[in-house]
C-alpha cells in the first residue's frame, strides 16, 4: 500500500490555493459540493493508480479521526 | 394473473402408507435451482427425490435475466430450445440521469457463440420447461405439495419430517440437498445465521401487460423526473409483458405502496397517460445482500437463495443459483458411484463461496450507487452521472447493476496451475468459453461436444493411452475453419485444456504428457 508522500509537490502553493478558491466564485452552496465532488473524481483519474488514490483517502480520513480523539 | 400463461396444477402423489420412505438424495425446493440440480444428477444416473410444497410454478415473474452461462447450463441439461424460442434477446442498455440520456452500451459479444449476453424470460417458464424436462428424464420423483416441515441429522445423512394433504411421513436421505429459497426450512432447523447485510431500500417491482414499442433494451434511470429523486428500470419479458422497477423511499409505507392505485399513479407517471397497460404481479422487495458461512453441513447442502442472497439489479440471484446447481450434480454423482473420494464435495463450498461474495460484493456496491446513504455520497454520486455525460472514466464507474458473468475458480483445490507459460487464452478454473466447430462437415458449438464426465481439448493427434472414460476433442483447421477456437484457447500443436463435467477448465498446457494428465485428473476429481 503506498504512503502519502511527505515530500512537497506542489510548486506554486498559493496559485494552487487560489484557483480552488476561485472555482468556487458565484456557485451555490449545492453547485459548489457538486464543484467539489467532481474534482475530486476528475483528479482521481489524473492520478489513475489506484493505490495512490487509496493512500490519498487513507491521508484525508485518518487526518480527521485524529482530530476526533 | 399472467397474459399468456397459465399456472399448471401438477398431481400431488400420495404419502407412503407406512409413514416411512427412504432415498439416496432428497433435493427440496423445486425452484429454478432444485429442478436444475435434480435433473442434473439424474442424467449422471442418479435418482432423485424432489419435493415441493406447492403445486405449481413460481407465482410472480420475479428472476428475468438469464445471463449466457446460465443459458449453456440450461442448454446442457436439454431445455435450451425451449428457452430460445419463448425469451427475449437483448443486448444494449440506456442510462438516463434526470432528463438525458448519459450514455449506453453494448453487451453483444463478439460472433461466434451460440447464446446470447442475456435472454429475458419469466421464471414461470424457466420452472415450467425445467418441469416438463423432469418429467421425461427417468430417475426423478417429483414430489409436489410434499412440505419439509423438520429435519433431524444422523450418521447417514438425515431425516425429513414431511407433511403432505394426505398425511405425514419421514423421509430418510443420504445427501439432502437444500434449495428451499430464502426463507429456507432446513436453513432455520439447523439454526445456521447468514451473514452480510440487510439494505432499508425497497424497490417496488412489478410486471405490466402493455402494447408499447420500446426497443428490447434495458433502460435504467436515476432521478426520473418521473419518479422523484429515486431511480427505475423498464425492461422487456415475453408476451408483451414488461419489468418496471421503482425505488422506494427506504420511509415509505409498505402496504400503502403496494396499493394497486398508488402502483398505477406511478406508472402512468412515467408511461405518460397515452399508453393503456394492466398490472399483471407486484412485489415490494427489499434488499438483502448475505450469505451462509458455510454451504456444506455433512451431508447436507445449500444451494440459490438458500445459501444467499443479492439484490436483483445484476440478475446475479437465479444465476449464481443456477451455477451451484451446475457445480455440486457432477460432484455428488462422482462420490455416490463411488468414482471420487468424498472431499470431492468439500470443493462444492470452495469454489462457490468465493463466487457467491463476487457476487454479493458487486451487488452491494450497485445497492449502494442507486442509494446513496449520506447528502456527501449523493454528491459524489451525482457527480459520476454529471459527468458521465461527457467523461469516459466517469461512466465506468455508474452502476446501475454489474450483470452476472461466470465465476472463475481461481483459488479452487479441484483447478490445476499452468502448466507452460500461455500469453492468452482461458485461465484455468474458467468456464468453457463457445465456438464454431465442424462436426462432420456440418457447423456445430464447441460447447456441445463436452461430455458428461472429462474431456480433454487437443490440437492434434490424440495421443496413446488417455483413459477411455475421458472423451478427446481434437481441433485442427479441419474443424476450426473460423480460427476462433485456436484464437480463443490459444491453441497450437500438443496444447490441450482439460474440461470438467461442468465445462469448466481444470487444467492446460502447451505440452500434452501422460504424468500431466493423470495429476491434473486427480486433483479434479478431489484425489490431491
Ligand atoms: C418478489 C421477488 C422478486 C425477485 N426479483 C428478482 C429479479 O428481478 N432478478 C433476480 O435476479 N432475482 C429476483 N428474485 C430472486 C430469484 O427469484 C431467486 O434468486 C431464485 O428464484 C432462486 O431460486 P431458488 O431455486 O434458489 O429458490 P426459489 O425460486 O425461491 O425456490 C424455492 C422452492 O422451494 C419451495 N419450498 C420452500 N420451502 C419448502 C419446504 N419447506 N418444503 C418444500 N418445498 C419448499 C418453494 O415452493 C419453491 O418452489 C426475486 C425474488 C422474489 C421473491
Amino acid at each position: 500500500m503506498a504512503q502519502y508522500p511527505k515530500e512537497i509537490r506542489v510548486s506554486q502553493p498559493d496559485d494552487l490555493f487560489e484557483a480552488l478558491v476561485d472555482a468556487h466564485e458565484n456557485l451555490t452552496d449545492a453547485e459548489s459540493r457538486q464543484m467539489n465532488s467532481r474534482l475530486i473524481l476528475l483528479l482521481a483519474n489524473l492520478v489513475g493508480d489506484l493505490d495512490q488514490v487509496l493512500a490519498a483517502i487513507n491521508k484525508a480520513r485518518s487526518s480527521i479521526t485524529a482530530e476526533q480523539k | 394473473m399472467p397474459k399468456g400463461y397459465t399456472h399448471p396444477k401438477f398431481i400431488a402423489p400420495p404419502a407412503p402408507k407406512s409413514g416411512k420412505d427412504s432415498t439416496k438424495v432428497a433435493i427440496v425446493g423445486a425452484g429454478p435451482v432444485g429442478l436444475t440440480v435434480a435433473i442434473d444428477l439424474a442424467q449422471r444416473g442418479i435418482s432423485v427425490t424432489l419435493l415441493d410444497d406447492d403445486d405449481t410454478t413460481s407465482h410472480g415473474s420475479r428472476l428475468i435475466c438469464m445471463s449466457k452461462r446460465t443459458l449453456e447450463i440450461f442448454d446442457r441439461i436439454g431445455i435450451g430450445k425451449l428457452l430460445e424460442e419463448k425469451g427475449v434477446i437483448w443486448n444494449k442498455g440506456r442510462l438516463f440521469f434526470q432528463d438525458d440520456e448519459i450514455y449506453n452500451f453494448d453487451l453483444l459479444p463478439e460472433p461466434g457463440h451460440a447464446w446470447p449476453a442475456f435472454i429475458n424470460i419469466q421464471q414461470y417458464y424457466v420452472e415450467d420447461f425445467l418441469v416438463q424436462k423432469a418429467e421425461t428424464t427417468p430417475g426423478i420423483e417429483l414430489r409436489w405439495k410434499h412440505a419439509v416441515v423438520g429435519l433431524e441429522v444422523h450418521d447417514e445423512g438425515a431425516s425429513l419430517g414431511i407433511e403432505t394433504p394426505d398425511g405425514a411421513y419421514k423421509l430418510d436421505a443420504s445427501y439432502v440437498i437444500a434449495c428451499d429459497g430464502a426463507h429456507s426450512t432446513i436453513r432455520k432447523a439447523l439454526n445456521l445465521p447468514f451473514v452480510g447485510r440487510a439494505f432499508d431500500d425497497r424497490f417496488l417491482i412489478t410486471d405490466v401487460f402493455m402494447k408499447a414499442n420500446f426497443p428490447s433494451e434495458r433502460w435504467f434511470w436515476f432521478e426520473p423526473p418521473f419518479h422523484d429523486g429515486q431511480s427505475a428500470l423498464l425492461h422487456k419479458q415475453p408476451d408483451g409483458v414488461w419489468r418496471i422497477d421503482l425505488q422506494i423511499a427506504a420511509n415509505a409505507d409498505p402496504e400503502e405502496e403496494i396499493k394497486e392505485d398508488k402502483v398505477r399513479g406511478r406508472i402512468e407517471r412515467m408511461l405518460g397517460s397515452d399508453i393503456p397497460f394492466e398490472i399483471e404481479w407486484i412485489s415490494l422487495y427489499s434488499f438483502r445482500c448475505r450469505r451462509l458461512e458455510k454451504f456444506r453441513h455433512n451431508n447436507i447442502f445449500f444451494a440459490g437463495d438458500s445459501a444467499h442472497q443479492v439484490s436483483p439489479f445484476g440478475a446475479r440471484g437465479g444465476n449464481g443459483g443456477v451455477q451451484d446447481a451446475d457445480n455440486l450434480a457432477w460432484k455428488l454423482a462422482k462420490v455416490i458411484k463411488g468414482e471420487a473420494p468424498d472431499n470431492l464435495l468439500d470443493s462444492y463450498e470452495a469454489e462457490r463461496i468465493p463466487a457467491a461474495d463476487e457476487n454479493i460484493k458487486n451487488s452491494s456496491r450497485s445497492t449502494d450507487f442507486m442509494t446513496p446513504k449520506s447528502a456527501a455520497v449523493k454528491d459524489l454520486r451525482d457527480a459520476v452521472l454529471a459527468l458521465a455525460r461527457q467523461e469516459p472514466f466517469a461512466r465506468r464507474m455508474v452502476n446501475s447493476g454489474r450483470l452476472s458473468v461466470p465465476a472463475r475458480y481461481e483459488s479452487s483445490p479441484l483447478i490445476t496451475c499452468d502448466a507452460s507459460t500461455f500469453n492468452r487464452g482461458l485461465l484455468p478454473g474458467s468456464a468453457a468459453v463457445d465456438a464454431p466447430i465442424l462436426i462432420d462437415g456440418k457447423e456445430d458449438w464447441l460447447l456441445k461436444q463436452i461430455g458428461q464426465n472429462f474431456t480433454i481439448m487437443i490440437w492434434g493427434p490424440t495421443p496413446p493411452n488417455i483413459p477411455t472414460d475421458i472423451l478427446v476433442i481434437q481441433i485442427g483447421p479441419e474443424n476450426d475453419p473460423s480460427g476462433l477456437i485456436k484464437e480463443r484457447y490459444n491453441m497450437r500443436e500438443g496444447t490441450t485444456y482439460l474440461f470438467r463435467p461442468d465445462q469448466h477448465i481444470a487444467a492446460r498446457t502447451h505440452q500434452f504428457n501422460q504424468e500431466w494428465l493423470t495429476a491434473a485428473l486427480a486433483r479434479s476429481a478431489g484425489r490431491h
